[in-house]
């Protein structure tokens, strides 16, 4: 089959590689039909968590398919024809905490829990396409995709609302909703989210649905400020004014009461933001793996007594975070992967009701063959690039 | 790349794991290709400036400069870094104004008097070929990566098929923040604005005992 292979900083193949095949009693396997490139995809071409991607790793964790091949212990639960989204966190649904929701910290999926026990102290999920610390399994930017814990690893959709509509449960759906949710959202709120790309997009949307009052999106994209504006947020580009000052303009000078960061490790890198600089340039010399620019700027700016909400995806060590004034100030920080079983039936059914339609997002659709080209493209923003849904 | 591929197979993936048959082409460039392949100089070049300043310096007729030649060690491998990293053209700039320094330091070598004149010149034009080379890498690289075309309006993409004003709040109706989301602390409002309590209806200062 065709898959996108990792061979090496920014060097990302459509390789020929050879078709997966049931491991284990509760697998299946899915013929995907779309997949699409993350935000957090772009992490690992640039190599952000040096030794963690091996050569020959195929990359992907969004996407949807039918399912082809059913392992004996997951028929009760799959069949083949089914038409499934498949989440791109690895869930077993019994461990003690996939039965308290935490689905992202799933107990039992990931196959190299001795790595992930050393690196994060406890083991995480498994993950699809997402580094060996996260299990090494293989991605779904591919003709075919093994599902292991299959029989609770899926969304099973219906028939009758197209792939674009129902693609993005699999992860940037329930990850901005995660975010709006986290914020646990009041009437009177002001949300302001940094980041406009797909997952802060996505938040915005969940912020304005949960009821928050107002929603601004920070960016400096003009094409990504103008679809938040799309969805009633106020928007602040921060290479033309200060996010500080017109926060504090919007918010009587209190700061907003909820604070998401949907940007994560790779803060944009500017001469008008010196830490961003520095922070660049420790993350090239391994100094730190994380540029924290949009994370200390919503410390400062939020509210006391706020929330801040992050499912931007960190790497690892974080330089220079502001603890004296997060913790004098009360703050409270809520952060995970989005626990994605845990919305994906609400979500589902609100797509279904017409609430939201995450189609909006896709700003490019192409072959998977192009896969390669079309990472440079989301990397480089070209051509006004929000989205990629590739098709196998 | 295909035979690194399939080593790291054998270490590090179960046997079912898909495995490399053909390579693809590259989302790498020949100006990253490039860009590369001078990073790798900057640290190759470095290394033997720090290592061997003296004999490099004795090489070219410029005695005495041992230290500067160390420095310019130094230099080379702080370009190699950002040059071997995605932000090439940062370090490919930093390569040329480092070439030019070169090139400056060079330049009194190429005296008539200099015995080691010949080896200078060889080294000058070896500067000079390579700095034609950053240059077109850092061209390429910055051509390659630019934002292409206007930005694009995406004002009606709102998602949103109720409206803005017809979706805010729609999901209050049936969705409650799980417990162990909450934010009660932040959210219980004080006594004298006309809040509505926090989740058992209560003021803070009731719920504290203080009302």
């Amino acid at each position: 089959m065709k898959a996108l292979v990792w061979h090496g900083k920014e060097d990302i193949r459509c390789d020929t590689v050879s078709d997966p095949g049931i491991e284990h009693p509760r697998d299946a396997i899915i013929k995907v039909s779309s997949c699409a490139i993350c935000g957090s995809d772009l992490h690992l071409f640039h190599n952000l968590i040096p030794g963690a991607m091996l050569p020959g790793d195929i990359l992907g964790h969004e996407s949807m398919g039918e399912v082809v091949e059913v392992g004996d212990e997951a028929k009760s639960a799959l069949k083949k024809g089914d038409r499934v989204v498949i989440p791109f966190t690895i869930v077993c649904g019994e461990c003690e905490q996939c039965r308290r929701g935490n689905f992202s910290v799933c107990e039992t999926t990931n196959r190299k829990k001795g790595l992930a026990d050393k690196m994060f102290g406890h083991s995480t999920a498994g993950l699809f396409g997402y580094t060996h610390l996260t299990g090494g399994y293989a991605g779904s930017q591919a003709e075919y995709l093994r599902v292991p814990f299959a029989d609770a690893t899926h969304i099973k959709v219906p028939d009758g609302i197209p792939d674009e509509k129902l693609l993005f449960l699999s992860d940037i759906l329930p990850t901005g909703w995660q975010a709006a949710v986290q914020c646990d959202i009041e009437p009177d709120d002001m949300v302001a989210i940094w980041g406009a790309g797909p997952v802060g997009q996505m938040a915005i949307r969940s912020a304005l649905l949960l009821g928050a009052q107002d929603v601004v999106a920070i960016d400096c994209l003009p094409e990504r400020l103008s679809m938040a504006a799309a969805a009633g947020a106020i928007t602040i580009d921060f290479t033309s004014e200060s996010v500080v000052e017109r926060l504090n303009e919007l918010t009587g000078g209190k700061g907003p009461q909820k604070c998401i960061d949907a940007i994560g490790t790779e803060s944009h890198v500017g001469l008008s933001q010196p830490d961003t600089l520095l922070d660049r340039a420790k993350q090239m010399t391994l100094m730190a793996n994380d540029r924290a620019h949009a994370l200390r700027e919503m410390i400062y700016a939020c509210r006391p007594a706020g929330i801040i909400s992050i499912v931007g995806v960190y790497t690892g060590l974080i330089d220079k975070v502001p603890m004296g004034q997060a913790m004098n100030k009360g703050l409270t920080f809520r952060m995970a992967q989005a626990h994605v079983p845990r919305w994906t039936g609400d979500l589902l059914r609100r797509i279904e009701e017409g609430q939201i339609d995450p189609s909006f997002v896709i700003t490019h659709t192409a072959d998977l063959a192009q896969g390669p080209e079309m990472y440079r493209k989301f990397r480089d923003k070209a051509d006004s690039c929000i989205k990629v849904v590739l098709k196998p | 790349m295909a035979t690194l591929a399939n080593i790291t197979h054998k270490v590090a993936r179960s046997p079912g794991d898909p495995k490399v048959q053909a390579a693809g082409v590259s989302s790498l460039d020949g100006w990253d290709r490039l860009a590369k392949g001078l990073g790798w100089l900057s640290f190759g070049l470095g290394a033997a400036e720090l290592i061997a300043p003296g004999k490099i310096a004795r090489s070219l007729g410029l005695d005495g400069r041992k230290g500067l030649i160390r420095a310019y060690g130094a230099r080379e491998m702080a370009a190699g870094v950002p040059t071997l990293s995605f932000d090439k053209q940062v370090g490919l700039s930093a390569r040329i104004a480092g070439d030019a320094l070169d090139l400056a330091t060079l330049a009194p070598a190429l005296r008539r008097d200099n015995p080691k004149r010949r080896n200078a010149m060889i080294a000058t034009a070896a500067v000079a070929a390579v700095t034609a080379l950053d240059i077109a890498a850092f061209a390429g690289v910055l051509s390659t990566r630019r934002r292409t075309g206007q930005p694009r309006d995406y004002g009606d993409r709102s998602g949103l098929p109720k409206g803005v004003e017809g979706s805010r709040g729609i999901a209050r109706r049936d969705f409650e923040t799980p417990p162990d989301m909450r934010a009660e602390p932040a959210s219980m409002p004080p006594s004298r604005n006309g809040g509505t309590g926090d989740r058992a209806g209560r003021t803070a200062p009731e719920a504290m005992g203080t009302a």
